[in-house]
């Protein structure tokens, strides 16, 4: 099996396991849409402009909702043993930080096609195209990070707190942009005045992506 | 071994002190008065060196943290914890005279400016680290996965520097284009700070190194 496919592999047990349990998109769905109403109706009886919140509630709503996917992601191998096998897989140990990161990441994306609609009717929004390569560059940063976040967390004591302490001010700065190119968009704001948030944004996908990359075998050492 | 750790504690405590009074001296007595800020600007030569020592210290953290995952002796595991501490503290201390300067001179304790703002996810990052080494038992797993924690955090230091230099921001900037902005008078006092305040920094980290050696033996002997 060449590169890909043994990354592809790894995804597909990940979705063949969803397929059949439909744990995790159905809370992580819920969990967003619940978010996002908490957040309508807490800014809507203060906050004149509401549509002026919304690139924060949309971010706030997928980092929380994503936060629950990245918990379970480590932990479910953990509890059935089957982290060991992955371990004992016959690939590079890299390959398994690509693979459920992919995963993540397509949880996450699919979480985000849910709750986006809702976003954009309960803030009276208009959807504009740019807002999709926006979304998926903020979605593999939130990812990339999480998941070797996640790995970190499975031997921690108190491992449910420990996640969102640990990752959130790692990805701080992906959010940041991601809500300041949003909002930018949303506002109709010319590209050259928000092109430095995307290279900010590229450059953190890239650099987390990479680090991740060559240290996950030191986290999944046994 | 144990003598020669006692005399070099003892040097470096003696080094740091006439360090830091001579700083003290110089920046009270001797620096001139600022035209515009008056007083206030004085505090510039604690804010500066604080951010410098954080920076130093958070990168000793970080190259040990590398050195662990390399080679895997516990020594390099005790520095970067300890740096890392210490780095934490200095960087509050620089974030907490800031506000004191910015309030003084901005007319606000806090603005969300770049240098702020990366100062601001700079700690929490290295709060998150303390707190991941506390929630770990297991040592040499503790250590490993600190260790990456360390590097992936790291990030922030360089991007935290160069904040200043990449965005258009009201916090000024002292060193740029391999000269500084002081005048010579101001340039002499804030080296002796900084001076002063690394040595510091090599006393604090000796005496934490030894304390944290101690404890490890502690646990090993199985007294905890």
């Amino acid at each position: 099996m060449n590169f890909f496919a043994k990354v592809w592999t790894l995804v597909l047990k990940d979705l063949s396991l969803e397929k059949r349990s439909r744990e995790m998109l159905s809370s992580m769905s819920i969990f967003a849409l619940l978010v996002v109403l908490v957040f309508s109706f807490s800014f809507d009886l203060r906050v004149e402009e509401v549509s002026g919140v919304a690139p924060g509630v949309v971010w706030v709503a997928i980092s929380f909702a994503g936060m629950l996917g990245l918990a379970r992601s480590f932990v479910l191998e953990r509890d059935q043993g089957c982290l060991d096998g992955l371990l004992l897989c016959p690939v590079d140990r890299s390959l398994l930080y690509l693979g459920k990161m992919l995963s993540n990441l397509l949880f996450i994306s699919l979480t985000e096609l849910v709750v986006l609609p809702l976003c954009f009717a309960l803030f009276n929004l208009t959807f504009h195209l740019l807002l999709l390569p926006i979304l998926l560059l903020g979605t593999i940063g939130f990812s990339a990070v999480g998941t070797i976040v996640s790995a970190m967390t499975v031997h921690a004591r108190a491992r449910e707190v420990m996640l969102p302490i640990l990752l959130f001010p790692l990805v701080l700065p992906a959010l940041i942009a991601a809500v300041k190119l949003t909002g930018g968009v949303l506002d109709g704001q010319p590209w050259g005045e928000i092109r430095n948030w995307m290279e900010l944004l590229v450059g953190f996908d890239v650099i987390f992506m990479v680090i991740s990359y060559l240290a996950f075998e030191y986290v999944i050492e046994e | 071994m144990d003598r020669w750790r006692h005399t070099h504690h003892s040097v470096l405590w003696a080094l740091s002190a006439v360090a830091i009074g001579a700083a003290l001296f110089l920046v009270f007595l001797v620096a001139p008065r600022e035209a515009v800020m008056g007083d206030v600007q004085r505090i510039f030569y604690f804010h500066v060196p604080a951010a410098w020592v954080g920076y130093l210290a958070l990168f000793v953290s970080f190259a040990a943290s590398l050195l662990y995952l390399l080679r895997r002796e516990s020594r390099w595991d005790r520095l970067a914890l300890c740096s890392a501490e210490i780095g934490l503290v200095f960087i509050t201390q620089g974030i907490i005279t800031g506000s004191f300067w910015a309030k003084a001179t901005w007319g606000v304790w806090w603005t969300w400016e770049p240098r702020l703002t990366t100062s601001a996810v700079l700690w929490a990052i290295y709060a998150s680290y303390l707190t991941l080494r506390r929630a770990m038992d297991e040592q040499d797993r503790r250590a490993r996965v600190a260790a990456v924690y360390s590097i992936l955090g790291f990030v922030a230091v360089p991007i935290n520097f160069m904040a200043i230099r990449w965005w258009r921001t009201v916090h000024p900037l002292v060193f740029e284009g391999g000269g500084s902005n002081l005048s010579p008078a101001m340039l002499r006092v804030l080296i002796s700070s900084i001076v002063a305040f690394t040595l510091f920094y090599l006393t604090v980290l000796s005496f934490r190194l030894r304390l944290e050696w101690a404890h490890e033996q502690v646990e090993q002997l199985g007294y905890r």
